[in-house]
């Protein structure tokens, strides 16, 4: 409470408490372990694996975990810990590139839509809402057929599908800020529109955006796995958990390990972005409740 | 009367634990007494920790606080040794409670009717089948007309007073033997709040409970209270009866706090009250105020001055209560210069015509027109260079609304706006140049809602001086020390955020900010209504001395009538949008009023036991002005008849420019309202 403690640059302070309160909450440091753990996983992999993930062994097919195979082998008789472990290379390049992007333009477009607000506002929001309504998997998949798979479509199209709920959480935000009077002051002055948005406007609206971002990368990861699952992501042999879930799930009844790895690995990723999401949310003062649907 | 205290506080301290470790006392040494029928009022400015008594009186504290010494009983129970239940059946019951804004904290979705029934069956002992009955007998107690047409009606269909009145006929109902009031008028307009106390006075006369009442406004305690209790930094600084408290304080804090309250009496500037109370804990070893008194010495720094009886006997907490009273009390009004007037006018309005509503789609496509009475209309006001003119009038009189209209925020609908002679201004702030945006600047009401909370100081100053004058680098710099030295708050604050300062403190950044841009016109919108009063009077002496070095021009709004008298040269008095009284304001000050200033003036609470508020008009709130005729029709105490429902009052003007607009000559209205007073 004491004014005394609160450091000179204020910017900087604010930061670090945010950062402080996150890691007081069990949530937060929870969360933010497992972030960290596979992003820094993500990044060594390739040089800590025993073995390449490519190398198949005729004589080791299915063979559970022991020794020497942490995991086990897959039908290929690659070592499913190897394989594990560099599989959430591609996922977390193509979402940790996909999300800015997604959280950027959604973000623009629904400040610009909450500033305009009147009916342009309202018709935009009803082809919005019309867009969500749609299941994603078909609207990306309808994305993937046209162009083909591969990073230079994925990164794109998962950038404009999670964009588009970032429209109704910005607009939202967008919403409580603007009838605040400081909005107000700044159109009295003479600033332009775009001053606006980006001087009174987006620093107000940010917090939300990076919980929204949060948790737009989680889901996206989850559609990556699940495109892989289905064979549209990443192209074998590239290790990739989703596609590692698809290739074991045929054995599953008596090779469960092949299976297990990736999914592990997937869920506590998934897992950790959520509760540092939660963690942000709450030292950030936000109220989650206003989540759009997915 | 029984001298067995209803509530009694003894030696009760209350804090909370740093992070650091050790603890910080909100409340220090509280002892306080209430005993059957008495009211006493607990004043003090935010943060001095009377609204944590009144709750811990209760039995509550906000969440971190703890008791550290001392205790609070009610009737002889140990509050903070009571379990759940039994609170929960004291409070509500013989022990209520009336929080700020009680009035919307009814349930929306309940009608009346059901929700006082609620409370009976949670808190008294009746029948249920004489519950219907008591309902009516405690909207009656509460001075609602029509009782049964109230308990049908739900709480948005009631205007903010019957609100508060309902609120405080549910408090009635567990039949309390002492209420606690928490700011109950704050935030109401001056007619209904002088109603409610009115109400609040009779009621503890008639049921003989005891009465806590909290607030920061003198006046107001004034008008209830027969025992007043002074609080400062979380400490009791002087106590004593409501008379000897409001005319002869012993305290410096309490001349001070009523030095810087305007008053209707006095025309000059309030005295403002230099520094801020420490924050919670940070006073020292010695007395609490001390860097605030004008009477200080070393050995207020280095003991804390125990509460003991002063001259008067009141008991007070300050070591040199008895030099007290060289300490003035008025405003001695040599500072305030006053700025020149000129005559060359700076902004005229023409008819200005405004309206919210639109008209539907269907009557557009119709060709129809909007026939409904616009929000604002025919405002016809020219101000001089250098003037300040006070616009006046309750919430909804659309004072807000024309400063607005003004600032080119809200497009007006009718009328036209000159500024500075030229050619009419064009209607919205996107269409004006930049030399007209620069000169028109406007201040709003409440800071924390006008200063963007994720700009530094630095930024917020940095804005006018980019946009107009192209500043930048060191010349930005210095520009930003030199406008805030000149609100007198240094260098250092640059890169503070708003939330790191002090209300009146943010309050000098937004008037900084509208400086910034050297502006001929300031529009301030009620800029002093959401800060303390000793803060206020502050804020008031430098936009006074911001206009006497620069020649501004001020269109001043409020609904306190004192502070608008304390500033203005002329003042124009609003109702339901449309221009009642214009004149000097001495002149409006002063009869012949227009019986709508008469009975706002009426309202006025001034921190005097002596004088009562005089109740001409009923505190109805009206959502609409009438379609024709006076606008103040249907609340006026002095209508003669058919022609004031009908026929538009003319302008009466006299010599010195001061005009009423009613139908009643401005002589009889004279002879009226002398023989009323």
């Amino acid at each position: 409470m004491s004014l005394a403690s609160i450091p000179q640059n204020s910017r900087l302070g604010r930061t670090l408490s945010v950062l402080r309160d996150v890691m007081s909450r069990p949530s937060g440091a929870v969360g933010l372990c497992l972030v960290v753990f596979h992003l820094i996983l993500a990044v060594i992999s390739p040089y800590i694996a025993p073995f390449d993930y490519r190398t198949m062994n005729a004589a080791m097919m299915l063979t559970g975990p022991d020794g020497v195979h942490f995991l086990g082998t897959d039908h290929l008789g690659r070592d499913v810990f190897s394989r594990t472990i560099q599989g959430g290379r591609e996922a977390i390049l193509v979402t940790g590139i996909a999300t800015p992007i997604a959280v950027a333009w959604g973000g623009l477009v629904g400040i610009f839509f909450g500033l305009i607000g009147g009916r342009v506002d309202e018709v935009m929001m009803r082809f919005v809402d019309a867009f969500l309504s749609l299941p994603w998997i078909l609207k990306m998949l309808v994305l993937i057929v046209t162009f083909g798979t591969g990073i230079e479509v994925l990164i794109p199209t998962l950038a404009f599908f999670y964009g588009i709920p970032v429209i109704r959480i910005a607009r939202a935000a967008t919403h409580d800020v603007v009838a605040r009077d400081f909005v107000a002051a700044a159109r009295a002055r003479g600033h332009s529109r775009m001053t606006i948005m980006r001087k009174e406007l987006l620093p107000n609206v940010l917090d939300a955006l990076m919980v929204e971002g949060a948790m737009r990368w989680s889901w996206m990861l989850l559609a990556f796995s699940s495109l892989s699952f289905l064979g549209f992501g990443v192209s074998p042999p590239t290790p990739d958990w989703g596609l590692m879930i698809a290739d074991a799930r045929g054995f599953m009844s008596f090779a469960p390990w092949g299976v297990l790895g990736p999914v592990i690995a997937l869920s506590t990723l998934i897992i950790g972005i959520n509760l540092t999401a939660d963690a942000l949310a709450k030292a950030l003062g936000i109220d989650r409740a206003q989540k759009a649907p997915v | 009367m029984t001298d067995t205290p209803v509530i009694q506080l003894s030696d009760l301290s209350i804090g909370f634990t740093g992070r650091a470790g050790y603890t910080l006392p909100v409340l220090r040494n509280i002892d306080l007494t209430v005993r059957p029928g008495e009211s006493i009022g607990l004043v003090g400015e935010s943060g001095s920790g009377k609204s944590t008594v009144a709750l811990a009186a209760m039995g509550y504290l906000k969440r971190g606080l703890r008791v550290l010494n001392g205790r609070a009983t009610f009737e002889g129970h140990d509050m903070f040794a009571l379990n759940r239940k039994e609170l929960e059946s004291l409070r509500g019951g013989h022990l209520a409670l009336i929080p700020q804004n009680s009035g919307q904290s009814l349930t929306p979705t309940l009608r009346i009717g059901a929700q006082l029934t609620e409370a009976l069956r949670l808190h008294s002992r009746l029948d249920p089948s004489q519950f219907s009955a008591r309902v009516l007998e405690l909207l009656g107690q509460v001075r609602l007309p029509d009782p049964q047409a109230i308990t049908r009606r739900y709480p948005h269909e009631l205007s903010g007073g019957q609100q508060q009145r309902v609120a405080i006929a549910m408090a009635l109902a567990g039949e309390p033997r002492a209420l606690l009031l928490d700011e109950p008028t704050t935030g109401l307009d001056v007619t209904t709040q002088a109603h409610i106390l009115e109400l609040l006075r009779d009621l503890a006369r008639e049921t003989g409970m005891a009465m806590v009442y909290v607030s920061h406004d003198l006046g107001a305690i004034a008008r209830v209270c027969d025992r007043v209790v002074v609080m400062y930094a979380g400490e009791v600084v002087m106590e004593g009866s409501a008379r000897q408290v409001l005319t002869a304080p012993t305290h410096p804090y309490a001349r001070g706090l009523l030095a810087s309250i305007p008053k209707l009496s006095d025309p000059h500037l309030p005295m403002a009250l230099g520094g801020r109370p420490p924050a919670p804990g940070g006073a020292g070893d010695g007395c609490a105020f001390v860097d605030r008194c004008a009477l200080a010495s070393d050995l207020c720094r280095t003991s804390r001055p125990m509460l003991a009886p002063g001259p008067g006997g009141a008991p007070v907490r300050c070591h040199h209560a008895d030099r007290a009273d060289t300490l003035p009390m008025t405003s001695t009004g040599d500072h305030a210069a006053r700025a020149e007037v000129g005559t060359a006018p700076v902004l005229s309005l023409q008819d200005l015509e405004i309206r919210y509503s639109k008209p539907g789609i269907l009557d557009r496509l119709r060709g129809l027109q909007d026939t409904r009475p616009a929000t604002v209309d025919d405002i016809t006001i020219t101000i001089a260079k250098g003037e300040t003119l006070g616009l006046v009038g309750e919430s909804g009189s659309g004072k807000s609304t024309i400063l607005k209209t003004i600032a080119g925020l809200l497009p007006p609908a009718g009328g036209e706006i000159r500024f500075d002679g030229d050619a009419p201004l064009p209607r919205s702030v996107e269409q004006r140049g930049p030399d007209h945006l620069r000169r028109i600047q406007l201040i709003f009401q409440n800071p924390d809602d006008s200063l963007n909370p994720r700009h530094t100081i630095a930024e917020i100053l940095e804005q006018p001086l980019k946009l107009y004058f192209g500043l930048s680098g060191t010349a930005l710099q210095d520009r930003c020390v030199e406008i805030l030295e000149r609100v007198r708050l240094g260098g250092h604050y640059l890169d503070r955020l708003p939330s790191q300062l002090s209300g009146g403190e943010k309050q000098r950044v937004a008037v900084a900010r509208a400086f910034a841009a050297n502006p001929d016109l300031v529009l301030c919108d009620e800029v002093t209504s959401a800060l303390d009063v000793s803060v206020q009077a502050a804020v008031l002496e430098l936009l006074n001395d911001l206009k006497a070095a620069q020649g501004t021009t001020y269109v001043f709004v409020s609904h306190d009538l004192a502070v608008v008298r304390a500033l203005s040269d002329r003042v124009a008095v609003l109702y339901q949008g449309r221009l009642c009284e214009i004149g000097p304001s001495a002149e409006v000050y002063a009869l012949p009023s227009h019986p709508y200033t008469e009975v706002l003036l009426g309202a006025v609470l001034e921190p005097d036991p002596d004088t009562a508020p005089k109740l001409t008009a009923d505190d109805v709130i009206e959502l609409s002005p009438p379609a024709k005729g006076c606008p103040f029709q249907r609340r006026c105490p002095r209508k003669i008849g058919a022609k004031c429902d009908t026929d538009t009052p003319p302008w009466q003007t006299r010599d010195d420019g001061h005009a009423i607009r009613c139908h009643i000559p401005l002589d009889d209205l004279h002879r009226q309202q002398q023989a009323d007073s």
